[in-house]
């Protein structure tokens, strides 16, 4: 097998799970090891750099973290049901505890002598706001546009307030507006014609994904007052012009937007709320722990159910009719829902909320601007750089490839940024920096490491709730409380550090095979060299996931190969700790990815 | 030495032997030798080799004197019986816990010092009298504890860590238990696992003196250019005669070997030793042949490794003193004082 390259930086990086598969590539364990050691400011200033939103992330990311964590994959008793390290709820439990006028301290230094580029953002949403944080510090002047009055975009519009309180939005929205962004809020941008008119060196669009699916089925029109398009109706009830619901509420659709939109009916009157989804529940888009939530309000989710007409008496909705269906595989291994034959369902409701999915809409652009779209409607962007067919006009957020989720937003905002930085300094935008990589021993003597290694089995703690009677009585009061800080310290040492890497030197190694015999995941294998398929089954304990890499260093006096399987290694340093040579060593990689700055164009 | 604790977790795909034991249930404390020391690969081969074996951990007992060598029956079958006796005296210990209750396993684990210097005698007569047991020499050829002075097993003309030259004559284990009449001997590598762990197997179903000369770096003391006992120097002078799969008639194994490397020897208890030669004419079942050999290779300068003698037919010192099948602590007052009735009977007899 080809030796293993630890300096190329993304080696290391996929041994990070958790950052690995974080769109912005948050540095997770260092982070969390601040949090341990209670230094809540500088924890929330690493996810503050990297993802602009830490308390708002804190609250409603989508964690594609959490499902990556290597804990859910080691404990033995978690192999059914992982439980990774509750990196979200950790998040926020650094934006709860930091110290505010600390973090005030430590916002960016904004030139007073500006750059004299000007960049138009399009949308307050968390990809614009994204590209203004990381431009204002470089000495741009730039304008955000958005029809609302106040910055935030879907963060603001969509989610309840139930779960992400308006003070989290306009803390940290407010860190980048105080920069001196210019603001055009409640001026909705009707032509891009207009606005590259206007002399901009560069378009930002973040406008989102922001028209909601309707469903065409038989009584729609009729009963048309008592049905309503979820995203829309989210925001309506956001902004206080809806406060009132029907006692029996039907929510279609399987996303995170159905869970929000059943959670908000069942505080706004709705007594009988129920989900009804086409596909099974584990098919369902909503995150697993949405789907939690709004269960243990008392709201049932009807699976295999596929709507067919809305019923409604002297033009009132009285109810909705379904077919039901199961799902069978096809010749092909594919899955469809076929009908089952029984008789149709009938359930009664007062209101149905649509939420069965978000379309791009970009009536504003007008097609001559040289912006091309593609079949599906969205731009033609380059997938690295967001960058248009109009080399001026870039795009981001749900507005480049549709719906998704805030990390992405933000990861799209700071590409973007670079991109803009890059053309406006005169660069190659397709030139893209590589992140900073930084091994540094945690030796700090004989039996001393500078990280917490007393690896034990420990189940997620659980985040407190409020109770339901006073959680459902209010749309405003927050469900959940959050960790405290001893909560938050036992949930931190849950981390296993991922990112304390074990080095290994084979120019120091005599072969003793006290590593191997150490390793509580037999991880370690010294073997004769061979082909990778044939090596991952003869080692000390098979490695049979082929996403994770097996590190692989030559140059042993026996002529074999030292193999570590990355998979399961616990980071424990046990390894390093029983070295007598020093061949292996734990060093911490601190990976930050580059973003807009003189960083993105020299490294 | 190490202060954390193995965590315990362990690989998903580990798996429980018959008994539903994994093998990490039969590791012991954290070792607190020395990192790198050899000893520690050695408990590694003992838990692999118990678990592969299916055996009880309550079933067996480790006995050990003193030394670096015998401090290591804290860090393997930690569920298991042990005794840490007096320096030099563990195969007494052993001897007599074996007469009184011959119904457990003895493991015996000792090294270089406690073996071959202070309870050289001790060792030679538990062999000579044939108890049933594996005995364990764990061999650096130098006293590590008290910081690197020669041991009796050190080679004349190999030299110590300060550069001291061993002018003295090396006393060869494996030579000593040939001639004492040990039933199984063997020599090994704590650097060779695939060696190591089928002896070990195979030595705790031998059902009389089976005797395992471990050659056992010490990382501090004697692992550099001039020993004849580190890691470089063993790699390059191991002459194995050869490698072998116990195998149990449970659990067949269905390797196929080239004609005439495969020697199969079967022993008291079922269990087949399947030798695969590397020295086409060594024969295990020669003593004389086999103590001729050692003597030949250790003039050429190699170390003769792998099972060297093996008498599959060997009978324990149980046996030789005809002892009652029925583990002597087990009996009980009737029996043992069966009253005067019967001592008048017994007297007699004798008048």
């Amino acid at each position: 097998m080809q030796t293993t390259d630890i300096t190329n930086p993304e080696y290391f990086h996929k041994v990070v799970d958790c950052q690995w598969a974080c769109p912005a590539h948050t540095p997770v364990p260092e982070y969390i090891r601040l949090i341990a050691a209670g230094r809540y400011s500088d924890a929330y200033m690493i996810n503050w750099k990297s993802n602009v939103f830490p308390g708002v992330l804190g609250r409603t990311c989508d964690r594609p973290c959490e499902p990556a964590c290597r804990r859910g994959r080691v404990e033995e008793e978690n192999q059914a049901k992982p439980e990774p390290v509750a990196i979200c709820r950790l998040k926020r439990v650094a934006a709860d505890y930091k110290d505010k006028d600390d973090i005030n301290g430590r916002m960016p230094a904004i030139p007073t002598q500006k750059n004299g580029k000007r960049v138009a953002l399009v949308g307050a949403g968390p990809a614009a706001l994204t590209v203004a944080r990381d431009l204002m510090p470089l000495g741009y002047s730039v304008t955000i546009y958005d029809g609302e009055s106040r910055a935030g975009g879907f963060i603001r519009s969509q989610i309840p307030k139930f779960r992400l309180p308006e003070s989290v939005i306009d803390e940290e929205t407010g860190y980048i507006l105080d920069m001196g962004v210019e603001t055009r809020f409640g001026q909705r941008v009707d032509s891009l014609k207009a606005l590259l008119a206007d002399d901009y060196d560069a378009v930002f669009i973040g406008c989102g994904a922001p028209r909601g699916r309707d469903l065409d089925v038989p009584g729609r029109q009729e009963a048309a007052a008592n049905i309503h398009i979820g995203i829309d109706w989210l925001a309506s009830v956001s902004f206080g012009h809806i406060t009132h619901v029907g006692k029996r509420v039907i929510v279609l659709g399987g996303g995170n937007t159905a869970m929000d939109c059943c959670r908000s009916s069942r505080r706004l009157g709705g007594e009988e709320v129920k989900v009804v989804v086409r596909s099974g529940f584990d098919e369902m888009k909503a995150s697993p722990w949405e789907k939690e939530d709004a269960i243990h309000e008392g709201i049932p989710i009807l699976n295999y159910h596929v709507p067919k007409a809305f019923v409604h008496e002297n033009g009132k909705l009285v109810g909705m009719t379904f077919d039901k269906v199961k799902p069978e595989l096809d010749g092909h291994g594919r899955r469809s829902l076929v009908p089952t034959g029984e008789p149709e369902v009938f359930i009664p409701c007062d209101d149905v909320l649509v939420a069965i999915g978000q379309e791009n809409s970009f009536p504003w652009i007008e097609r001559d601007v040289g912006v091309e779209f593609g079949k599906d409607g969205l731009p033609v962007l380059n997938a690295a750089t967001f960058q248009s067919t109009n080399k001026k006009v870039f795009f981001g957020g749900d507005a480049a490839f549709g719906p998704k989720n805030i990390i992405w937003a933000v990861a799209h905002g700071h590409d973007a940024a670079i991109s803009i930085h890059k053309m406006l300094s005169g660069e190659d935008v397709t030139d893209r920096p590589p992140p900073l990589v930084n091994l540094i021993s945690q030796k700090m003597g004989i039996h001393e490491w500078s990280y917490d290694n007393q690896i034990e089995n420990d189940k997620r703690y659980r985040v407190p709730l409020r109770g339901l009677d006073t959680a459902l009585a209010d749309i405003k009061v927050e469900v959940e409380l959050g960790f405290d800080q001893k909560l938050g310290f036992q949930e931190a040492q849950r981390c296993l550090n991922c990112d304390v890497q074990t080095v290994f030197e084979s120019r120091l190694c005599i072969e003793c095979d006290a590593c191997v015999d150490i390793c509580p995941m037999d991880c370690i294998t010294f073997t004769p060299d061979g082909e990778e398929a044939d090596i991952r089954t003869r080692l000390s304990a098979p490695a049979m996931n082929l996403g994770q890499a097996l590190y692989v260093a030559d140059g042993l006096k026996t002529g074999r190969a030292m193999i570590k399987d990355e998979d399961v290694c616990l980071h424990c340093g046990l390894c390093a700790e029983r070295c007598p040579t020093g061949a292996w060593d734990m060093q911490k990689s601190y990976i930050e990815m580059s973003h807009a700055g003189s960083a993105c164009r020299s490294r | 030495m190490t202060f954390l604790a193995k965590p315990k977790l362990h690989h998903p795909a580990l798996k429980p032997n018959e008994l539903g034991y994994t093998r990490r249930d039969y590791e012991g404390s954290i070792s607190t030798l020395c990192a790198g020391c050899g000893h520690d690969s050695i408990s590694a081969a003992i838990i692999q080799a118990v678990y592969q074996m299916n055996l009880p951990p309550h079933r067996i007992a480790k006995l050990s004197g003193i030394g670096c060598s015998s401090k290591t029956p804290t860090y393997f079958l930690g569920n298991s019986h042990g005794f840490n006796s007096v320096h030099g005296r563990m195969p007494s210990v052993l001897t007599g816990a074996n007469l009184a209750n011959r119904d457990l396993i003895y493991l015996g684990v000792s090294g270089d010092g406690d073996s071959a210097s202070i309870g050289l005698g001790q060792f030679a007569h538990a062999i000579r009298r044939g108890v049933n047991m594996t005995y364990i020499v764990e061999n650096n050829g130098v006293y590590g504890l008290t910081k690197g002075q020669f041991s009796a097993t050190a080679d004349r003309g190999s030299k110590s860590k300060k550069g001291a030259i061993n002018a003295d004559e090396s006393i060869d284990m494996v030579a000593l238990a040939l001639q004492l009449g040990a039933t199984f001997v063997a020599r090994s590598f704590s650097g060779d696992k695939t060696q190591l762990v089928p002896l070990i197997e195979a030595a705790l179903n031998h059902q009389g003196a089976a005797f395992i000369d471990v050659i056992s770096p010490c990382v501090a003391f004697n692992n550099h250019t001039g020993s004849t006992k580190a890691f470089d120097y063993v790699r390059e002078h191991n002459e194995a005669v050869n490698y072998m799969d116990v195998i149990t008639p449970r659990a067949p194994i269905t390797v196929e070997y080239a004609q005439g490397a495969v020697e199969d020897v079967t022993q008291h208890d079922g269990t087949k030793l399947r030798l695969r030669k590397l020295a086409a004419t060594y024969d295990v079942h020669d003593r004389n042949g086999a103590m001729a050999y050692l003597q030949t290779r250790k003039a050429a300068g190699e170390i003769v490794t792998g099972l060297l003698f093996v008498d599959p037919e060997a009978e324990d010192l149980h046996v030789s003193l005809n002892t009652a099948k029925t583990p002597l602590k087990d009996f009980n007052d009737p029996h043992l004082c069966p009253g005067s009735q019967a001592l008048d009977k017994l007297n007699a007899s004798l008048r």
